[in-house]
């Protein structure tokens, strides 16, 4: 899949620049930046995580000890969508365990694995909050609650809904914007 | 801007009668505020299509009704929740679809619409939010403005009283004042260990280096609890309040949150607060034309259970793996960067401004003797009213399980309730009538820690909820104590050998015996707290441990080794 062209990843380091400027070495400035190489370019590769020790003059070592101490982050490339069974009690009592059996089963990949074609990526998360409404997925940022294993089938099928509404708007000749770009701040 | 309090005060009479409409609840009227919830919970089930939709169609009818979004109700169940001014008229499940219909009767025709208004089974629809049970036995104070106001807008906060705290502090009360006003209010931490906070203001107050630091505890770690979350969501200023008042108490001039990334729009929601607070002037130089400068800034959490302990938290602050070092010396005395700093929880901050706008004395007025004032919790697991709940504390869990929340679904049996998270233990059935507070919690052999309360049913096996915990405590364990690294470890091996029927006897006797040992000897409260939930089940659910081991059975039948 063609996810990153140049241009786009060029953007992404000076985006990348001006953030490390502004939260180098203050409280928690490491791990915002991180967040934002994150949100950038997807996860954390080593490239990054270098670009970033360098920026930053910390050893490399300290930010690979910190990208990998934090669940949060991720630094394998994720699917498309990434699907997130969350884990935490109030989940887990309303028996999360099953769905994330469905969805390994549904998707053919274990927990942590990407598809083979780059669209799903499977991964438990802790908890995120909307216990009321166990057992709870997210996609991507959004997030689906009282999902129980008979509607695993119908998350899935509203991703691949979402990617051929995607596949038919696309104009051949214009670039759509890629995914980091709509996220990114308006230019100077 | 606001330069002083007259500018606070001119905000409020301005907005006084927006704001006192949706006080006055249980009289019908011409509406003219519709309050959508924009709650996780809620925006989960469509409330910002319901949000769009009711613009659209008052446009279209050319009405004179205001739209407002809200925080968090609590009833996160019943998403998405429409509220209609005057009365308060409570609708939900309300969908796109609806909103014609809503709009078309009730807003225009001044008909609440029958049948999107709560209802138990088997009698008549509640019109209003107070009559509907779940909200009943509720004292919402903390949470009084979450589902009230825009969360997003600072001059909905400043006209229900916001900053008013801050504005008589500043021009009344010296910091010690201050301090004294907090500490007789008997407030204690509701981030867990529920220690007084008077107190440890008064120890940051006291050390001598500068400069000092506040820094609110957002990380709200136990998988399961969600309370500081509606508060960041709901009512964000009242923490930014709070943490300015004990800036001022002690002396600091900066304060951080540090917010859990899990909660994008808690977030947000502080990103704005604190953006229009700086705007506004109520952060920054010279507040209400005083002398106290004081500004604050947000630090993400990154998933790490652990980083919610307050010496893990400030090593995460300083972008340190977050682990956890042995106290003291303690974060009031060498904090951030080495310096004094108040860590304080969420919640326990958002109560400061209601004590000294409303007096220690209204403040100790409520509780028990020794655990003053309300506590929020979430309630969770198996019960039909999952939520979010305020409660005076001593309220029993009878009345939290049952009169608010609704039972267990289907006409199961209640078997416990788990509070405290993964630092916790539990409460059996057979002892719901004790009053909540926080040394009624201790002699149960449980804690309060941050409110969250799962209910377990016959369907669930307490051998695997407590192998659960373990298993949790000992993935976040930061590993470098060996008591933590290694003991919970093997704790969890001997419960997943009675899981699936390999277990002796004697195993219970290794199990109690390990839980003690780790729980004398970790260097942090994470491995010193994680055998809690081991000791609290064994002591009240040792005949279901013993059916697994000697019967190889497990009677809720959860654990599949031993399905026959
Ligand atoms: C393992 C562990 C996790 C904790 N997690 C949290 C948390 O998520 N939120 C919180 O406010 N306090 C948490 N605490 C308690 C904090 O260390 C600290 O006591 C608290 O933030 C102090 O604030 P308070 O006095 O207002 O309660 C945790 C403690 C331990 C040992
Ligand atoms: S436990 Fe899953 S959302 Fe809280």
């Amino acid at each position: 899949m063609d996810r990153r062209r140049p241009s786009g990843q060029e953007r992404n380091y000076l985006i990348l620049d001006k953030f490390i400027e502004r939260y180098r070495g203050r409280p928690g400035g490491l791990v915002r930046i991180l967040f934002k190489a994150q949100e950038l370019f997807g996860y954390l590769s080593p490239e990054v995580q270098t670009y970033v020790a360098e920026k930053t003059g910390l050893p490399a070592s300290h930010i690979y000890g910190v990208a990998t101490f934090y669940s949060r982050f991720i630094t394998e490339p994720p699917g498309k969508y990434s699907i997130g069974v969350c884990t935490g009690t109030a989940c887990y009592v309303k028996n999360a365990q099953a769905v994330l059996d469905r969805f390994q089963a549904a998707l053919g990949v274990k927990e942590g694995e990407t598809t083979p074609d780059g669209m799903f990526s499977l991964r438990t998360t802790r908890c995120v909050g909307a216990c009321s409404l166990a057992p709870v997925v997210t996609v991507n940022d959004d997030m689906v609650g009282e999902v129980t294993p008979d509607k695993v089938a119908d998350v899935i099928r509203r991703c691949r809904e979402a990617e051929a509404e995607e596949e038919t708007e696309r104009v051949p000749e214009r670039r759509r914007p890629e995914r980091d770009e709509r996220a990114a701040p308006p230019g100077p | 801007m606001y330069r002083s309090a007259a500018d606070l005060n001119a905000t409020k009479e301005r907005l006084r009668p927006v704001l006192e409409e949706r006080l006055q609840e249980g009289q019908l009227g011409r509406p003219t505020q519709v309050l959508v919830c924009t709650g996780v919970g809620c925006i989960s089930a469509g409330s910002q299509e319901v949000l769009a939709a009711l613009k659209r169609a008052i446009k279209d009818h050319g009405l004179d009704v205001t739209v407002t979004h809200t925080g968090c109700h609590g009833y996160c169940k019943m998403g998405p929740l429409v509220v209609v001014y005057p009365g308060g008229v409570f609708y939900r499940h309300v969908t796109p679809d609806e909103v014609p219909r809503l709009v078309q009767q009730h807003l225009v025709g001044g008909e609440p619409v029958q049948d999107l208004l709560y209802r138990e089974p088997g009698r008549n629809p509640v019109l209003f939010a107070r009559d509907v049970p779940f909200f009943r036995k509720q004292k919402r104070i903390v949470l009084a403005n979450a589902g009230l106001i825009n969360p997003e807008n600072i001059d909905e906060y400043v006209a229900h009283d916001g900053y008013a705290a801050l504005a008589r502090v500043l021009a009344e009360y010296s910091p010690e004042e201050v301090i004294d006003v907090v500490t007789r209010s008997g407030l204690r931490g509701r981030g867990g260990a529920g220690f007084l906070t008077g107190k440890k203001w008064a120890f940051a107050r006291a050390a001598e280096a500068h400069p000092k630091y506040i820094v609110c505890n957002a990380d709200e770690g136990d998988p399961g609890a969600f309370m500081d979350r509606a508060i960041l969501e709901g009512d964000p200023h009242a923490v930014l309040e709070g943490m300015l008042i004990a800036g001022y108490a002690v002396g600091a001039s900066e304060g951080w949150i540090y917010v859990r990334a899990e909660y994008p729009l808690a977030v947000r929601r502080l990103e704005i607060a604190v953006r229009q607070a700086r705007q506004a002037g109520l952060l920054g130089k010279n507040i209400l034309g005083s002398k106290f400068d004081f500004d604050i800034d947000l630090c993400l959490g990154a998933g790490a259970f652990v980083c919610g302990e307050e010496t893990a938290l400030l090593r995460s602050a300083m972008g340190e793996r977050g682990e956890p070092r042995p106290r003291p010396p303690y974060p009031a005395e060498a904090g951030l960067y080495g310096k004094p700093t108040i860590i304080n929880n969420v919640e326990t901050l958002a109560n400061i401004p209601l004590i000294l706008r409303r007096g220690w004395e209204w403040f100790a007025g409520i509780g028990t003797e020794r655990s003053k004032g309300t506590k929020i919790f979430s309630i969770a697991g198996q019960i039909n009213n999952t939520g979010l709940i305020e409660v005076p504390m001593g309220t029993s869990m009878r009345t939290i399980v049952y009169d608010i929340g609704g039972g267990v679904p289907a006409g199961r049996r209640l078997k416990a309730v788990q509070t405290g998270g993964p630092s916790g233990g539990c409460v059996p059935a057979d002892l719901l009538d004790v009053p909540i507070d926080y040394e009624s919690l201790a002699d149960l052999g449980t804690i309060m820690g941050s409110g969250g309360l799962i209910v377990l049913d016959e369907t669930n096996c307490m051998v695997d909820i407590t192998k659960f915990y373990l298993t949790f405590a000992g993935e976040e364990s930061c590993g470098q104590c060996t008591p933590c690294r290694v003991g919970i470890h093997r704790m969890v091996e001997i419960l997943e050998r009675i899981t699936s029927g390999r277990a002796q006897e004697e195993d219970l006797r290794e199990l109690e015996d390990l839980a003690h040992d780790v729980r004398e000897t970790s260097l942090c409260g994470l491995g010193q707290t994680a055998p809690n939930v081991v000791l609290s089940t064994l002591r009240y659910f040792r005949s279901e441990y013993l059916a697994h081991i000697r019967d190889r059975r497990c009677p809720a039948g959860v654990c599949k080794p031993l399905l026959h």
